[in-house]
């Protein structure tokens, strides 16, 4: 009997030999894995700052909800249970559990939850196993719907995302928050930074217990910041006065550096809805909405330029030296043209004369331009228009951007129309028509050509943007100005858009526009308004280009050249500090009061023009 | 109390050791208690043990004093009481706490207790009445049919609840006085063959082996000994065990399968049936040699050990106290244990000494199986740790055991 107590105990003793002493290393190993959890700590993504140290986008304190993986009936009823303290469908629910099955790993609730939720949740904590709540930095973007398309927005990654090379495995895992799109998305890296870790003890009903005391925690890496070229008052401003319910884009230059001022696409929406996960109504909404405001209008959008690009054609003329600033073609324009066995109209029927080259850009004249075109022929045209990039992108700091649609040589109408083009495709060419749809961007980037020397670097948005090779005109200054002085007897007085851009402080010069849409040519809407400008002071050189486009808004020089000089008015002014008015033009300050003083002496011409006529009826 | 053991001369060392146990039991309760996100039934659970332990010393004290003619004269009509309150136990029996499945537990105006731990006491009192009135050994596999039969009917009552712990109790029981009334080892394993058998059965070339090697030690050695109608009596039940073991194993409840499987291998299952071998066996690995201290055992605390209070104590002691409390620990039943063997050695009266032997069994299959599944020796089975697990009637029937033990080691003839 001894004997046997002595070998049944001994069997005992010598198990727990086993287990407590030779093996015991890899049992504390376990016991550890088992309580011991290895949680993310989220970054804080870097500032976005304007060109002024403006804060554009930043971070401020949210809280997440997240649950760890479990025995799917369990972790079901504990879903069921939240439901009664959040808002959490059936339907997201089971997305939820499907989540934790894929990947094994904790998964998100709600990534930015109300402070009801948290606390209500905090309160039974008992009834939520493997619930936890966690700090996390909750993006905040400034500008709100006046930038969400060049901001972009933040969201969990997805795992398609994660299959693909711009989310490396060594860098981001599930739940992660993430650039989706804008500039947000284009500068990820950077912005991202590294998320931390820590060890948390649970229990084993899957209750936070505290952070294991046998592991330090690894602190995350916030992300960098990011100085952006944009002024932010300008953008603010750009959104507050495009008209309310049209749609359209304005871009806004720097002719120096081709540094984008202000990038705006009208309707547009407020990337803060997305911070945390947009609710399903809302992103419905958005979606659906006819006037597409998730559309970038500014980079995306493809519009016939129309008279707009009558400056590229006399850019090109001047350049390939087939043209002199001074002369004259040698067909007046009588309201028509006749070339080759057909007429050729001129938009205004009465006729504009001979016109020098300025002339001919300031009365928009189709029949200098068809000619000029037939002097550059159409082979040279598409190359140059080639080679300047009308049917590339500009290479702008963005994730997305339309190629412009201008064909790359004769072959294009073989391909797209087929039949061999003939000369007088350059004449329609040469007054915008035609198969040319550019971006706003595009057009902004070519008027950034005209304000300076000739040359065009790529716009970008970010300070330090990847360079992107621009273009160059070989324009002598002379030809620079002969095109500006076109620009000019736009908006100079008897101009078709003087009213709207004659400021007290500052010369606005520019280019008109009527884009044909498929809705106008059947004269279901008003054509496309454009005006593209630039404005500096009176004798200086253009500080800004902008180029503002209002679809179906039937007058550039109306509607669209008022947001170019308003715009442009505002930069210049904050640029010096000046006070800011509302009324700006000379059109907004007669339709609220007399003529203001300044207008006089700016535009005495005006005066001398009506004392003539008036005198002349005597 | 001291003076009562005076007068009475009763074994102190025995009573001490145990009451050592019990205080060392409660201590492990209220560490068991001791919790991350506390929970009232568990944290006051010593406090309840405690007032047990009162009652079971007031117990203990009363059933010392009686008579051992007395409880002789109990031991039939109480093992008739018992057996039917077993047999009551399957028709209104229910079940509680860990064994919540298992019907086990008849509850008489609010107050519960499992009929199987009277049945013990009672089932041994009987055998040893028994088999103190032989006038003869027993030498053949017929005299053990008596024997047999006595602990085989609560046996199988208690099988039938199914409670395959407390049956295995009962078995340690039988061995254990059948070898104190002198049954010659031989015979006792090879009446124990047929139940090798069933587990052998499982794979036919092991079976087949096994019964070729149990013939043939019949036929060298001991055929003199053995009639020819027991021998093929064996060799039948043998058999029959074998062909027996897959409608048995078709039987069992499922979760009584897994833990047989689980035994085996428990990462088959590490959420499941595994589940409990493995949190143990962690809670012990992590105790490593000194143990984390009282009170402060990792997994313990984060409520990853199953019933640590009630069957799985022993995990807490290993966790909390290491290698050298679960030594310790089993060192002190080894010395209980060993104190019933040497009182039955002194004890005057055969029916003592069968008494205190039939005590030794029951406590060394508890003491094996309950520490053993801790480890991953044993299955698991709900069977509780005499004097340290949590459990009140437990309790106090262990006591009343001890009562019993010591006032017929201290009658003199």
């Amino acid at each position: 009997m001894y004997a046997a107590t002595g070998v049944i105990l001994g069997v005992l003793i010598l198990a727990f030999f086993r287990v407590q002493v030779i093996q015991s290393e890899g049992w504390v190993l376990r016991a550890s894995s088992n309580r011991v959890r290895i949680l993310p700590i989220p970054a804080p993504r870097g500032t976005i700052y304007d060109r002024n140290g403006v804060i554009i986008a930043d971070n401020v304190p949210g809280y997440s909800v997240t649950i760890l993986p479990g025995p799917i009936d369990s972790v079901r009823a504990t879903l069921n249970r939240m439901s009664e303290h959040m808002e959490l469908s059936e339907e997201h629910r089971e997305r939820i559990i499907a989540r934790l099955r894929r990947f094994g790993r904790e998964v998100i609730i709600d990534s930015d939850a109300d402070f009801a939720v948290v606390s209500a949740i905090e309160e039974r904590r008992a009834d939520f196993p493997g619930v936890y709540i966690d700090m996390r930095p909750r993006r905040r973007y400034h500008l709100g719907a006046a930038a969400g398309h060049l901001t972009g927005y933040v969201g969990e990654v997805t795992a398609e995302e994660l299959a693909t090379p711009t989310f490396p495995d060594s860098l981001y895992e599930a739940g992660m928050i993430v650039g989706k799109i804008g500039i947000e998305r284009q500068y990820e890296s950077t912005l991202q930074g590294r998320q931390g870790v820590r060890w948390v003890e649970f229990d084993a009903r899957g209750r936070i217990v505290g952070d294991f005391a046998g592991v330090e925690r690894v602190a995350p890496v916030e992300g960098e910041d990011l100085h952006l070229n944009l002024d932010f008052g300008l953008q603010q401003w750009i959104h507050q006065i495009f008209p309310d319910s049209m749609s359209g884009a304005v871009v806004a230059l720097d002719p120096e550096d081709g540094g984008v001022l202000a990038m705006y696409s009208a309707p547009g929406y407020d990337p803060n809805l997305f911070t945390g996960g947009i609710d399903v109504d809302t992103w419905a909404g958005l979606n659906g909405d006819e006037a597409k405001p998730l559309f970038d209008r500014a980079v995306l959008g493809l519009y016939a330029p129309a008279s707009t690009w009558k400056l590229a054609s006399a850019g090109i003329a001047l350049d390939a030296g087939v043209v002199t600033p001074d002369e004259v073609m040698p067909d007046p324009c009588e309201g028509t043209w006749f070339w080759g066995n057909r007429f050729w109209g001129c938009w205004d029927r009465s006729g504009h004369g001979f016109n020098t080259l300025a002339e001919a850009i300031g009365n928009s004249c189709d029949v200098y331009f068809y000619q000029l075109g037939l002097r550059l022929g159409l082979d040279q045209l598409l190359d140059r228009s080639t080679e300047i990039g009308f049917s590339t992108q500009c290479g702008v700091d963005l994730p997305q951007e339309s190629r412009g649609i201008f064909p790359r040589g004769p072959e294009y109408w073989q391909e797209v129309f087929g039949y061999r083009p003939t000369e007088g495709e350059a004449l329609n060419l040469a007054i915008g028509q035609g198969p040319n749809s550019q971006t706003p961007l595009k057009m902004a980037q070519f008027y950034v050509a005209l304000a300076g020397d000739g040359s065009a670097p790529a716009p970008s948005i970010a300070r330090d943007a990847p360079v992107v090779e621009g273009w160059e005109l070989n324009l002598a200054p002379n030809h620079i100005a002969s095109l500006q002085e076109g620009l000019r007897m736009v908006t100079a007085p008897g101009g078709t858009a003087h009213f709207g851009t004659a400021l007290q402080y500052w010369d606005v010069i520019g280019k008109t526009g009527t884009g044909q849409n498929p809705l106008s040519v059947r004269g279901l809407a008003e054509d496309h308004a454009w005006f593209a400008g630039m404005a500096g002071l009176p004798g200086g050189a253009p500080e800004i280009v902008v180029v503002a486009i209002v679809e179906y808004g039937e007058s550039g020089g109306q509607v669209a050249a008022p947001i170019v000089a308003k715009a442009a008015d505002y930069y210049l002014r904050s640029k010096r500090g000046m006070p800011i008015d509302t009324i700006q033009t000379y059109r907004e300050h007669i339709m609220t009061g007399p003529v203001p003083p300044w207008y006089r002496e700016r535009f005495p011409q005006a005066f001398e023009a009506r004392a003539q006529a008036q005198g002349g009826g005597d | 109390m001291a003076a009562m053991l005076d007068r009475w001369t009763l074994d102190r060392p025995l009573v001490l050791g145990i009451l050592a146990l019990s205080t060392f039991g409660i201590a492990m309760i209220y560490s068991a208690g001791q919790v991350h996100v506390p929970n009232a039934v568990t944290a006051e659970a010593w406090i309840r043990q405690s007032r047990w332990l009162v009652i079971a010393l007031v117990a203990f004290s009363t059933i010392s004093r009686i008579s051992v003619r007395w409880i002789e004269w109990a031991a039939l009509p109480a093992y008739i009481v018992s057996v039917v309150l077993l047999a009551l136990t399957l028709v209104i029996g229910e079940g509680r706490g860990t064994a919540a499945g298992v019907k086990s537990w008849i509850s008489i105006g609010g107050f519960g207790f499992q009929p199987a731990e009277i049945a013990k006491i009672a089932t041994i009192l009987w055998l040893a009445q028994l088999l103190s009135t032989r006038d003869t050994g027993l030498t053949s596999v017929r005299d053990l049919i008596m024997p047999g039969a006595v602990v085989g009917l609560p046996l199988g009552l208690v099988m039938l609840q199914p409670d395959l712990g407390t049956g295995m109790a009962f078995v340690g029981i039988l061995f254990a006085m059948l070898y104190w009334a002198a049954t010659p080892v031989w015979l006792l394993v090879l009446v124990a063959s047929p139940v090798v058998g069933l587990f052998l059965a499982s794979d036919t070339v092991i079976w087949s082996t096994y019964i070729l090697i149990v013939i043939g030690c019949m036929i060298l050695f001991l055929g003199s000994r053995l009639f020819l109608f027991e021998s093929v009596a064996l060799v039948l039940a043998n058999f029959a065990s074998a062909t027996l073991a897959r409608p048995l194993w078709d039987s069992l409840a499922t979760y009584q399968r897994n833990r047989i499987l689980v035994f085996l291998d428990p990462e088959v299952d590490p959420r499941g049936a595994g589940y409990q071998v493995i949190q143990s066996k962690v809670a012990l690995g992590s105790g490593e040699f000194w143990g984390q201290g009282f009170t402060h055992g990792a997994q313990k605390r984060l409520d990853f050990l199953p019933e640590q209070h009630t069957d799985f104590i022993f995990s807490v002691v290993g966790e909390e106290l290491g290698f050298v409390g679960t030594t310790l620990t089993i060192l002190g039943f080894a010395y209980v244990l060993t104190r019933l063997v040497r009182l039955a050695g002194r004890a005057e009266s055969p029916f003592a000494g069968l008494v205190l032997l039939g005590i030794f069994g029951a406590w060394l299959v508890h003491v094996f199986v309950n520490v053993g599944m801790t480890v991953g020796v044993v299955p698991i089975t709900g069977i509780p740790l005499p004097f340290v697990s949590y459990g009140g009637t437990f309790l106090l029937m262990s006591w009343v055991a001890v009562a019993i033990a010591v006032r017929v080691a201290h009658e003199r003839t």
